[in-house]
């Protein structure tokens, strides 16, 4: 045990002493325990907690939001460079060489996810109480949100790859089982197995990553990679960070790894903005940033995440501008504002910072839309089609005005959240790869056209719902939460950058370089431009003109094309699916012809020389003896032949 | 006196009680044919004693007698019991071992 506390304290590269954790810091294991104890007393305990487990489920997500504001609290009293606090709990694996201990790691990266993981997990949820309330499984649910909590925790906290792995595949099982929530419906089923499925793929990448690290490096705890990747053979350190994004990529579903998060809308809202847009889904960005010191050395790895950045950004906008169903346009969006923090964390140490900013903004606004989007729907019988929807604002106030902050905050209206993020981006992407800013910049103007034409479709124009629908607002215990995440995304941007200086907070970690680009108000201007275009265009469009209940068939390629999200479906089933397929028709084919036909033949085989051995038993005395007579004869001959010759 | 002669009828012996084993029905006569045989192996026995100057054939055709001895014995029951319940002497009647 002291030989790993001395190898994790001696990292020499690693930005800040390592110090081990004391007094407020033993909370740092509190964070994973009390979510996971939650969702284990909720298991357990079974029907008879259904009348409290929703209230326990938020009390003990809660109560991790205080531990965590505590840790932060004592982590600012820290000085900058003693921010890195390691807490060694056991051995987990100590195999020779092989050494892996079970213990966690807080410092100012960790602590940010953390603040966001309970911090918006608390609000969606005390929302989902509500949400929920008419739901016979409502403590499950909220079981399965503890254990996602814990999962997530455990991500963001630990202290090497394979520790990491372990919360990487809890957020998969907890992201599987809540997509599957309403498992009597055929699609929510499919559609969790496919998340899973295609999560395997990226997990695949991320076990590859930690056996050549150990296999190059020798180690895989974050401290021993960042002091020795250094020597490691380059070509090495280039394949480690493209499993890396191989695992990135499936779990924040970008290309070619997408295709999932479209279908995992089936799950219940609260769990499409807890997991499917602020947080799991942006663990491939924390996997990136985490991995820093790998990519910093690697030209090819990192220019490979930028191109995956730039073209999810562009397909998810694209995507999300065709959807008629309000969550999956909303998921288009995700898939391209991780776009956008991809394309950041592939510039470097220009834009890891960025990268994670962006993250938290869009954790904060992106929620506050899914909310938004839940509660229209709680309003509207579940209806999701936003065809169907139409001049709720008069009906739905409070959600109007939230809806609408967030809507301002994601396209980029200054000072809303989402501008000061994303205009960091743009400006360091056009300094570094002009292409890929000039891609952002687009983007930036698709997702101001898709996002007006969301809010355009559910809140202005005429009313087109559905007869015996009556729209009203949704219970106080839904809007609260939907209000303080509205307020967060109309100021969280700015006090992040300017009050709390969130460069200086994760360079230590992360390393910051100030890009040298265009002049800001340039950009700014350019960007804001941009904006204004999608918005006149999506508004004409969708709020002057009347919008058809049913969706027009006579429409342009792309937009075809966007229906059926670019066809990704499509190419795995002509790539992966149906070579598959024929692939194990193959296989079947040839374990029941050629080795169950030998095998099957074998044994025919002796059976049919048995049956003809078996008449030489006639039964009849004198023909054994005969037999007997005849051998003796051929014996005495050979010998006698032996003899003579 | 010449040990040749002796071989040569201790093989006509032995042919005689090998073609009677083969050919005849009746089991008593089969199992006197297969006394005829033992007899001539015996004889075959003590012949070659008396040509190497030993004793050795000598002891094996007590051996042989003491074995025919006890063969006797156990075949005859045998016999005796298979002709009370199947009424007949004959070896190719038995022949319920076939499948």
């Amino acid at each position: 045990m002291n030989n790993t506390l001395a190898v994790l304290a001696s990292g020499e590269a690693s930005p800040g002493e390592v110090v081990q954790a004391t007094g407020t810091f033993a909370l740092i294991v509190a964070l994973i325990a009390i979510p996971a104890a939650g969702a284990v007393l909720l298991l357990l305990a079974g029907r008879r907690a259904n009348r409290w487990g929703h209230l326990l489920g938020t009390a003990i997500v809660l109560a991790a939001f205080a531990v965590a504001c505590v840790l932060f609290v004592a982590l600012l009293a820290q000085p900058e460079d003693a921010r890195t606090i390691n807490q060694y709990l056991w051995d987990w694996i100590d195999v020779g060489t092989f050494q892996a201990p079970f213990a966690l790691q807080l410092d100012p990266l960790s602590m940010v996810f953390v603040l966001l993981i309970t911090g918006v997990g608390s609000l969606i949820h005390i929302y989902s109480i509500s949400y929920m309330e008419h739901d016979p499984e409502r403590r499950k649910f909220f079981a399965y949100l503890n254990l996602f909590i814990a999962a997530m925790l455990l991500l963001v906290l630990a202290n090497n790859y394979l520790l990491l792995y372990v919360g990487w595949e809890g957020v998969g099982l907890a992201s599987y089982l809540l997509i599957g929530f309403w498992f009597h419906k055929p699609s929510a089923a499919t559609a969790a197995k496919k998340a899973f499925v295609v999560n395997r793929v990226g997990d695949f990448g991320l076990s590859l990553a930690i056996m050549m690290m150990f296999a190059t490096l020798g180690t895989f705890t974050f401290e021993g990679v960042n002091a020795t990747v250094g020597q490691a053979d380059s070509t090495m350190v280039t394949w480690i960070g493209l499993a890396l994004l191989l695992a990135a990529c499936g779990k924040s579903a970008q290309f070619p790894l997408q295709s999932w998060l479209l279908d995992a809308m089936e799950g219940p809202t609260p769990v499409s903005a807890l997991i499917h847009a602020a947080t799991m889904v942006t663990a491939g960005v924390y996997l990136i940033v985490r991995s820093a010191e790998i990519f910093n050395l690697s030209e090819t790895a990192r220019l490979a995440v930028v191109i995956v950045g730039t073209i999810t950004l562009l397909m998810g906008a694209v995507i999300g501008s065709a959807k008629d169903d309000i969550k999956k346009g909303l998921a288009g969006s995700t898939m391209s504002q991780i776009g956008y923090m991809f394309l950041a964390a592939g510039l470097g140490p220009v834009g890891y910072v960025f990268a994670i900013f962006h993250l938290l903004t869009h954790g904060i606004f992106k929620a506050l839309l899914f909310l938004s989007a839940g509660s229209v729907m709680h309003g509207m019988d579940d209806e999701v089609n936003m065809r169907h929807y139409g001049a709720l604002r008069k009906a739905m106030m409070v959600t109007w005005a939230v809806f609408g902050i967030g809507y301002l905050s994601i396209i980029g209206v200054p000072p809303f959240a989402g501008f000061w993020s994303k205009d960091e981006i743009i400006h360091a992407a056009w300094a570094e790869h002009p292409i890929a800013g000039f891609a952002a910049l687009v983007g930036a103007g698709v997702t101001a056209f898709y996002m007006t034409r969301m809010m355009a479709m559910t809140f202005y124009g005429k009313a087109r719902w559905d007869d015996g629908v009556h729209p009203h607002e949704s219970p106080a215990v839904m809007t609260i939460p939907m209000i303080i995440l509205a307020l967060g995304s109309a100021v969280a941007g700015y006090l992040m950058l300017y009050t709390a200086n969130i460069e200086e907070w994760l360079a230590p970690v992360t390393g910051y370089e100030e890009v040298d680009g265009i002049a800001t108000p340039v950009m700014i201007a350019m960007t804001l431009t941009v904006v204004v275009v999608g918005v006149v265009i999506g508004w004409r469009q969708y709020a002057m003109r009347e919008v058809p209940r049913v969706a027009p068939t006579q429409v342009s390629a792309l937009t075809v094309a966007a229906r059926h999200d670019l066809y990704g479906d499509a190419v795995n089933e002509a790539l992966f699916m149906r070579p598959g397929q024929h692939l194990t028709r193959t296989l079947v084919w040839t374990d029941n012809k050629i080795v169950d036909g030998a095998v099957n033949g074998t044994a025919a085989g002796i059976g049919g020389l048995s049956a003809r051995m078996r008449r030489w038993q006639t039964g009849y005395v004198r023909s054994y003896a005969l037999t007997m007579l005849l051998g003796v004869v051929v014996l005495g001959a050979v010998l006698a032949l032996g003899v003579l010759l | 006196m010449n040990p040749t002669n002796y071989l040569v009828l201790s093989a006509i012996l032995f042919s005689i009680g090998a073609a009677g084993v083969l050919v005849r029905r009746n089991a008593i006569v089969v199992f006197m044919c297969v006394e005829l045989m033992l007899n001539a192996s015996n004889l075959a026995f003590v012949t070659f004693a008396r040509t190497n100057g030993t004793l050795d054939g000598q002891v094996v055709a007590f051996f042989v007698m003491v074995v025919a001895a006890a063969e006797v014995v156990i075949g005859l029951a045998i016999i005796v019991t298979i002709f009370r319940t199947r009424n007949s002497a004959s070896v190719d009647e038995p022949n319920l071992l076939k499948l």
